[in-house]
């Protein structure tokens, strides 16, 4: 290979200044750790599966270093509810607002009242197009704080609306987006009590912008939350997987796909209630929203220090939306749904747990998808439909097409 | 660049000949089958779908007889596994 | 899914897997380099490693055209896109490669008008509908996919469209692999050739590599049984000291390739005398530019583009592990300051490359995984 003499500027060819500096880092990185570790140090080469794990654990600690912002402008990573949003979270608002109630990082707060355990929830809907196959924005906000709240194991009671709307915006729109909470809303037996309403001008809030919070109350005792997973413990999902995340990315018309597929946005908080009611001995709950179940894997594995395994073969997933997953070369499991639970249950209680799923329409299609394990924690793993294992980590920014 | 997924072609699109409407599982998307304008391309066939054209048509003689191969693979594997657990050496 | 399916069959899949392990000389090490993007992908998406003995090991060659376009060219893409008159449309592969200020994805954050396209031909639909833009689309890919741009050039042209062209970064992969194959720390037994640029190309243009180089090769397909067979049928040529050409991957690659597809390509675009390869340096008739007689269809005639040369970081040893010397983890840089949240070289840049691969789903050694899988 010869190397014609190109170079544009007479310094030679330019270096990327951030490449430099992240090696920079590395490198002061990698020199503390060995005056650490110099006693360990060993002149001969170390074998090869040695070294591996070697390098293994040095990712490890690069991975449990305190996570920080590295970029200087927010991008639709940090929206995308993978690695960059929760370093998002945890390294500005967690080190901003910092208190036990934040810390769990979970769904929803559970709040002491006098005496009363409440549960408290927000979330923005921001999805384009604002109405597609199976539901709207309304829906989608309604649905999302209730699910929210059930997952916390409440009972979801009051729901506040919050509006920002673009100028221009069509107030017919408007009333069916009204109309659909409404509806969605008496589907789930909460009552939309308090809101707000702005506008701002032409070009913002991509026609209209919801923000819901929401309250409920926790009539039992079970302990809920990611960090309760014990090794043992069996997880299920309620139904197939990637709905509504392909819906939205169909719906936005540019990939020119046409499937018959459809939002499952639905309220879960009735399904939810089968659950506690047949599963004492449930352990966590999460809705599979942004991010898909792949990353609810994951931060079960993280939070419980544990390990996770699940078979792809156990996955439900629908036949269209995997045509559409393997056309665009997305993973399902990343793809974000909106009326499916990932529930964490105690092996003695998960057969009654999968059988009140399967009874309550919405989880018809429940299926049990894994197990978590003691080692290696922290860590998803996946055994493909092929027989082969591999790891399932969270996502680096939206799943984004693929052509190769 | 590799991901081509097989899809079957459903029907001609009237006006333009160049385009194809492609089934994947269920979804549907216009392709355009310019590519193999040398060969005959008819509904019912299948072709492999990259990037919005179609760059072959898949030979489904082919493609039965590299299933067969891997069947009989499978099958030796399953006989000999048979095999297997009826002898004894003792 | 049909002509999917099938071809994941598990039990197939063990009985493939025992056959390579009788084919195994005692003592003996293989090292097959699959070339091609998708197949690394398909091996780690799938766990395939699982299932080869110990003996064989994969090696991940440098079949990732996202992978390899310099950092420079990424500026040079870049710089067009912040033209405020310019909509820029790119397959998603690319928004995240990062050149020396960012990626596309980055861009689109400051504003600039980027578009994430799945197939050349949505780029015509965007000039189309808007007039007084000018859309330049990122043309990347191997031969595989330079047909398709081709055509679209092609159709541009019969239209008569006036605010079209293409940033031509198409790649060609038989200089690739001769340069591994010339590269004097070349371990390599065989090839797992790339089953869908081959459907371009047909299976002749590796004549050279059995002929020459006395190496086999077979063509595979993508699905996990497709490249078990093909290891199968590699490791039976070396068990028989033999080196041909083989096609695994018949059902859909004719042996003399797609002459339309060639024609469409020949008539729009031509060999550039050489081209830098991230990762290998520059490789003469690499790459694909477009023909003076398109040239209103060339972006890099329309605009001007930069055309600064960003080095490699010393530290980057990515032409290594597309070469097969070191394997991702070997790098010294791997998982620490090169993460797929921040690549620094071409192996991690796409979710297909090596050390991206191996990060995302293979970041375990076997025995682990074993473990925590049989219990």
């Amino acid at each position: 290979m010869t190397t014609p003499d190109l170079d544009a500027s007479p310094d030679g060819p330019a270096s990327a200044r951030w490449v430099e500096a992240a090696l920079r880092e590395h490198d002061a990185q990698a020199a503390s750790e060995a005056t650490r570790f110099e006693h360990r140090g060993s002149p001969q080469p170390l074998p090869g599966t040695v070294r591996e794990e070697l390098v293994l654990e040095r990712i490890d600690r690069a991975r449990r270093a305190r996570p920080r912002v590295k970029e200087d402008r927010i991008t639709m990573s940090h929206g995308a509810g993978g690695k960059a949003t929760q370093t998002l979270i945890e390294a500005l608002f967690l080190d901003a607002f910092r208190n036990p109630v934040l810390e769990p990082l979970e769904d929803a707060a559970r709040l002491h009242v006098n005496g009363a355990r409440v549960a408290m929830t927000t979330d923005s809907y921001v999805v384009s197009p604002l109405f597609f196959p199976g539901g709207d924005i309304g829906d989608l906000a309604v649905n999302g704080t209730v699910n929210d709240l059930s997952m916390a194991g409440a009972t979801p009671l009051f729901l506040s609306a919050g509006f920002i709307l673009e100028e221009g915006f069509p107030v017919a729109d408007l009333a069916r987006i009204a109309a659909s909470m409404q509806a969605a809303a008496r589907q789930a037996g909460v009552q939309v009590v308090t809101g707000d309403t702005k506008v701002v001008q032409k070009g913002k809030a991509d026609g209209c912008y919801i923000n819901t919070a929401g309250i409920g109350v926790i009539e039992h005792s079970i302990n809920l939350g990611v960090a309760q997973a014990r090794p043992g413990d069996v997880i299920m999902v309620s139904g197939p997987i990637g709905d509504h995340g392909i819906t939205i990315m169909l719906a936005r018309g540019e990939l020119d796909i046409e499937a018959d597929i459809y939002s499952d946005t639905a309220p879960l908080n009735g399904l939810v209630a089968d659950l506690l009611a047949a599963a004492p001995g449930l352990h966590a709950l999460r809705d599979a929203t942004r991010g898909g179940v792949a990353t609810i894997l994951n931060e079960i594995a993280t939070a419980a220090g544990v390990g996770v395994v699940v078979s792809e073969d156990d996955i439900p997933v629908r036949a269209v939306v995997r045509g559409a997953s393997e056309l665009l070369g997305i993973d399902p499991m990343y793809v974000a749904c909106e009326g499916r639970l990932v529930a964490v249950v105690s092996p003695e209680y998960a057969d009654n747990a999968l059988a009140a799923l399967r009874a309550h329409p919405l989880g018809a299609q429940a299926a049990v998808i894994g197990t978590v394990t003691a080692e290696p924690p922290g860590i998803v793993q996946l055994k493909t439909a092929f027989g082969g294992t591999r790891i399932v980590d969270l996502l680096v920014g939206d799943p984004l097409p693929r052509i190769c | 660049m590799c991901l081509g997924i097989p899809g079957e072609v459903i029907e001609f699109l009237p006006d333009q000949p160049d385009l194809a409407r492609v089934d994947v599982s269920g979804v549907r998307r216009v392709i355009n089958v310019g590519l193999l304008v040398d060969e005959k391309v008819e509904p019912g066939d299948w072709v492999l779908i990259h990037v919005g054209f179609a760059l072959s048509k898949i030979d489904e003689d082919e493609a039965a007889a590299a299933l067969q191969f891997l069947e009989g693979i499978g099958q030796a594997y399953e006989d000999e596994l048979a095999a297997l657990a009826e002898s004894r050496i003792e | 899914m049909k002509f999917v399916d099938e071809f994941r069959d598990a039990d197939k899949a063990h009985a493939l897997a025992a056959r390579i392990a009788a084919l195994c000389e005692p003592g003996r090490q293989y090292k097959l380099m699959e070339v091609c993007g998708g197949h690394t992908h398909t091996i780690y998406k799938h766990g395939l490693e699982d299932y080869l003995p110990e003996q064989v090991t994969l090696v991940h060659g440098p079949g990732c055209p996202v992978c390899v376009i310099p950092m420079g060219r990424v500026d040079d893409a870049m710089a067009l896109a912040s033209d405020p008159d310019v909509i820029m449309t790119s397959f998603g592969d690319m928004m995240r490669v990062p050149g020396s200020n960012g990626s596309f994805f980055d861009a689109k954050a400051r504003g600039t008008d980027i578009r994430m396209v799945y197939s050349p031909l949505d780029s015509l639909k965007i000039a189309r509908q808007n007039p007084d833009k000018r859309v330049v689309f990122m043309a990347i890919g191997f031969e595989t996919t330079a047909p398709s741009t081709a055509m679209t050039v092609l159709r541009a042209a019969a239209e008569g469209l006036t605010n079209f062209s293409i940033f031509c970064n198409h790649v060609t992969i038989i200089p690739a692999i001769k340069a591994i194959l010339d590269s004097p720390d070349l371990r390599l037994d065989g090839f797992i050739g790339p089953g869908h640029v081959s459907t371009v190309i047909g299976c002749r243009p590796y004549e050279f590599i059995a002929r020459d180089y006395g190496k086999p090769v077979v063509v595979a397909g993508f699905e996990p049984l497709d490249i078990l067979q093909s290891i199968y049928m590699l490791m039976l040529q070396l068990a028989n000291g033999q080196a041909t050409i083989e096609n695994q991957y018949s059902r859909v690659v004719p042996w003399d390739g797609n002459a339309v597809a060639l024609r469409a390509i020949g008539q729009t675009m031509e060999l550039r005398p050489y081209f830098e390869w991230r990762g290998l340096g520059f490789i003469s008739h690499s790459a694909l530019k477009v023909r003076d007689s398109y040239a209103r269809f060339d972006a890099e005639n329309l605009f001007p583009v930069p055309g600064v040369r960003v080095a490699d970081p010393k530290a980057c040893q990515c032409g290594e592990v597309l070469k097969g010397v070191l394997k991702p983890w070997e790098c010294k840089v791997f998982g620490t300051a090169c993460t797929p949240e921040t690549p620094i070289g071409t192996c991690m840049v796409s979710p297909e490359g090596a050390c991206a691969a191996y990060y995302n789903y293979g970041r375990l050694t076997r025995h682990r995984v074993r473990e925590a899988t049989t219990s």
